[in-house]
């Protein structure tokens, strides 16, 4: 009887799967997000290259400048795993030190796409401008959006944690935000190659 | 409703126990009623949410089945006045939207949130308050696409709304606005509950139950959970893109500023053919739970019809364009995907052909369910037939937009999904409320239905033929043909049709009422069923299981009732279903948590519809959705799934305790 009640308790790993639910809940999610951002970068290879009478792709990108924040992005999952890696490890100061160094570092990427959003408007391309500006605005919205929702994640385990406040086991709750936010990553870097990189 | 149960045996009175939140969370402290309207409003226990799906689903069925009687009642005459041609269309649209969105998807929703955890021997799904969630959003999605009604006419570009009549050109109305905003929020249900399934049956199975030990419903209810998971989020970028062209001025549809007007077709349908198979599956599930009982014979083949629906949920994905052979695809693609559309029809006649040999020399019973569970074979057979003569490319564009198309689709809509839910009421009652549903009643409800049904879809095979096409608003006299391809004569047949139909859906709902105030109670295993479900109370106590069966068989529940007797080799009852059960209360778990009641998953769908009229009247008011969205979720991340036990008045304490989900 002991056993089947093990079998049932999701919180110490004894499941079928060997996976506890909230882990394998979030990587069906991740995989439901595949073909979210799947049907969004289809739409703008679609519309890349209809400009219509605004700028082009190659006259609006700055290369150089999101090679840089795209730098920064990538540097976060780094942190992200120090941060897991501390979770693991009880210490508490350390995930909350990586875990705000993370935020900081997607905030410094998500303030990267404002400017550069700012940049390309002033140079002719609003959302309506052509069918390019909107489906190039819409694809790297959805993600700024992914990436400002992960960093307010971020800052919401840090304060729980600092008021020990998480509920259930708190090196999983870290490392799931951890899994969604290399999510968010590695959709960037897809974007990044396709938008910005392979000319239209 | 208890919180906390210590299981009493039949009979004893069941006292709740009190709990006494100590804690807020958020701002506010964990509701506690066990009684009355909040015991549901705030239940995260998936029997309740359930039934709550499925009343939901039962009043938007009414809802949809009055705007088809509308429809057929503007075509029973020529130069029908019953609606105008605006009318018209949005009716058509709603029609369709209500029954696919709002009635056979919530409605499967509702039996697989209360037999699946039944069926696999667990207490509750894996996140029971995202469970109670997914019930409000659907909820919320309905009363947002329908709201339209009063708020200058529904949505009207038909239920695949293509470009260019969802613009602003054609549909200058709020409609498509409410359309597009109340399906999205409906997708948060389909996707959250696709999550929750999907984890409750890899990760809570009963001991012992491997997955080819799983029941076939739970079975093809996890394939539908798939295509959910991936289908959802490709309707919702369509949806946004409809959204940001109608409300912020893109032009991702306008073919006049370059677009290309096969985008929203390509995306729709790719989220489309495989919702097709999301609103059919269940019902094949629930048949093949009903055809074995009735027959007395296992189900014939059970990994034949396990692998063909999961062969189903994959070739699923590669047919969509099948919906588009008349857009100029070009010959490479159309041949592609005929010869799909052609290949997924194998996996369905194997199915067919299961349940066929299981009922092959089996000891039938021909009760309501069972009726219905047959009927489903053979209208399915017939609308896939004619499903299989639109994969021919050559003819499906002679088909293709008249009514034949309609024909096909409600026969294996309204003959197989709708057939196979109610086979399934008729089936699960006894189980959901303790009480059987009138078996006379129940039969002439389905002859009823069986013969308004091809009264009204069967004579749209000859008008489709004949060319009438599928949204026309109105027929004359002067060019409805003469003879037996009269297009009036037939007209007039299919709204008589619709009226029997409905009719049959009547007695139905007379039935329930019946059964409802009647005292006699069913009897514990009443069809002498062969699945876990039926292994607890009637209607079952809040944990499901005083103790959690070990699973040795596929049908678990009919191997306990049976054996084989070692002389005469014939199966012969060893024990009834009240033996099991009393063994079961006998080795009880000691304490069994269950998850507590919430106020978040209500609060924070009740924020979705505000940020939806708010996106199309006034921005503020989607600001105050936004922060009761916000504000929830941080209540909902504080608060323990499962209160802790200095809350429970006397505290649990002892060995034994079971927790169920420590998070979600």
């Amino acid at each position: 009887m002991a056993d089947t009640a093990l079998h049932h308790d999701t919180s110490h790993g004894h499941s079928s799967t060997g996976l506890s639910n909230n882990k394998l809940g979030m990587w069906l999610f991740l995989g439901s997000e595949c073909l979210l951002f799947g049907g969004l970068i289809s739409t703008y290879m679609l519309y890349r290259g209809r400009v219509g009478t605004g700028p082009r792709p190659g006259n609006v990108y700055d290369i150089p400048f999101t090679s840089v924040s795209s730098f920064v992005l990538l540097m976060s999952s780094l942190t992200m795993v120090l941060a897991v890696a501390a979770a693991q490890k009880r210490d508490d100061r350390g995930t909350n030190l990586w875990l705000v160094v993370t935020a900081l570092l997607g905030s410094t990427f998500v303030g990267g796409q404002v400017y550069e959003f700012t940049a390309m408007y002033h140079e002719g391309l609003g959302f309506t401008t052509s069918l390019f500006g909107s489906s190039f605005y819409t694809l790297t919205g959805f993600h700024g959006v992914h990436v400002t929702l992960g960093v307010i994640m971020l800052l919401s385990v840090v304060a729980m944690n600092r008021k020990n406040e998480i509920s259930g086991n708190k090196s999983e709750v870290v490392e799931l935000v951890g899994l969604y936010w290399h999510f968010v990553d590695i959709v960037w870097i897809i974007i990044f190659t396709l938008v910005y990189l392979i000319p239209a | 409703m208890a919180i906390i149960e210590q299981p009493a045996p039949v009979g004893a009175p069941e006292l709740p126990a009190p709990a006494t939140p100590t804690r807020t969370f958020g701002a506010l402290r964990r509701p506690v009623a066990t009684t009355g309207w909040k015991s549901w409003l705030f239940t995260v226990d998936h029997k309740k949410l359930g039934l709550m799906y499925g009343a939901m689903a039962m009043f938007f069925f009414i809802v949809g089945g009055i705007e088809a009687v509308l429809i057929r009642m503007q075509l029973a005459a020529p130069n029908g006045k019953v609606l105008s041609a605006d009318v018209y269309n949005q009716m058509f649209t709603m029609h369709a939207t209500t029954m696919v969105f709002l009635f056979v998807m919530p409605m499967a929703a509702a039996f697989a949130n209360y037999f699946i955890p039944l069926q696999i021997g667990a207490r509750d799904v894996a996140f029971p308050r995202i469970n109670a969630f997914g019930f409000w959003c659907v909820l919320a999605g309905g009363i947002v696409v329908n709201l339209s009604w009063f708020l200058g006419g529904a949505a009207d570009g038909g239920w695949f709304m293509y470009a260019p009549n969802s613009g602003p050109v054609f549909s200058p109305s709020h409609g498509v606005d409410f359309w597009a905003l109340g399906l999205q929020i409906a997708g948060i249900a389909s996707l959250t509950g696709a999550i929750n399934l999907i984890v409750t049956v890899l990760n809570m199975r009963a001991p012992g139950m491997s997955l080819m030990k799983m029941p076939v419903f739970t079975w093809l209810i996890t394939v539908v959970q798939f295509l959910l998971l991936f289908a959802v989020p490709v309707i919702t970028v369509a949806l946004f893109l409809l959204s940001f062209q109608r409300n912020f001025g893109a032009t991702f549809f306008d073919v006049s500023a370059g677009a290309d007007p096969l985008l929203w077709q390509h995306l729709f349908w790719i989220f489309g053919h495989p919702e097709v198979y999301i609103l059919i599956l269940p019902s094949f599930g629930i048949i093949s739970e009903v055809l074995p009982v009735f027959a007395k014979k296992p189900l014939f083949g059970y990994p034949f019809v396990v692998f063909s629906g999961a062969a189903i949920g994959f070739v699923g994905w590669g047919v969509w364009a099948h919906h588009m052979f008349a857009s100029g695809l070009g010959p490479v693609s159309v041949a592609v995907f005929s010869i799909a559309t052609m290949a997924i029809a194998i996996p369905t006649g194997v199915k067919i052909v299961n349940w066929t040999m299981t009922l092959w020399g089996g000891k039938l019973k021909f009760t309501a369910a069972m009726h219905f569970a047959v009927g489903l074979i053979i209208l399915f057979t017939i609308g896939g037939l004619s499903g299989v003569t639109h994969s021919v490319a050559p003819s499906d564009t002679q088909q293709t937009d008249t009514y034949y198309i309609v024909a096909h689709f409600h026969y294996v809509l309204f003959g197989g999904a709708i057939f196979g839910l109610f086979s399934g009421f008729y089936y699960w009652w006894p189980k959901m409320f303790g009480k059987q549903l009138n078996e006379k009643l129940g039969k002439a409800n389905f002859w009823f239905m069986v013969i308004g049904m091809n009264m009204t879809f069967g004579p749209m095979h000859i008008l489709g033929l004949q060319g009438q096409p599928r949204r026309m608003y109105v027929w004359t006299e002067a060019r409805a043909g003469e003879g037996f391809f009269n297009l009036g004569f037939w007209n007039r047949i299919a709204s008589l049709g619709s009226l029997i139909l409905s009719f049959g859906v009547l007695l139905f709902l007379i039935n329930v009422w019946k059964t409802a105030r009647s005292k006699e109670r069913a009897p514990l295993d009443p069809w002498d069923a062969r699945t876990l479900e039926w292994m607890t109370a009637s209607p079952p106590k809040e944990h499901n299981f005083d103790a959690i069966p070990t699973v040795h068989h596929l049908d678990e529940f009919f191997h306990r009732k049976y054996a084989q007797d070692p002389v005469t080799h014939e199966m012969t009852q060893v024990a009834t279903a009240e033996d099991i059960l009393r063994e079961q209360e006998a080795n009880a778990d000691a304490h069994i948590h269950m998850p507590s009641p919430s106020y978040w998953p209500i609060l924070l769908a009740a924020g979705l519809p505000f940020v939806a009229l708010g996106l199309i009247y006034s921005i503020p008011v989607a600001i105050v959705g936004g922060l009761i969205i916000v504000l929830s979720m941080f209540g909902w991340a504080l608060e323990p799934s499962t209160a802790p036990e200095s809350d429970f008045d006397p505290p649990a304490s002892g060995d034994g305790t079971k927790e169920l989900a420590p998070l979600g």
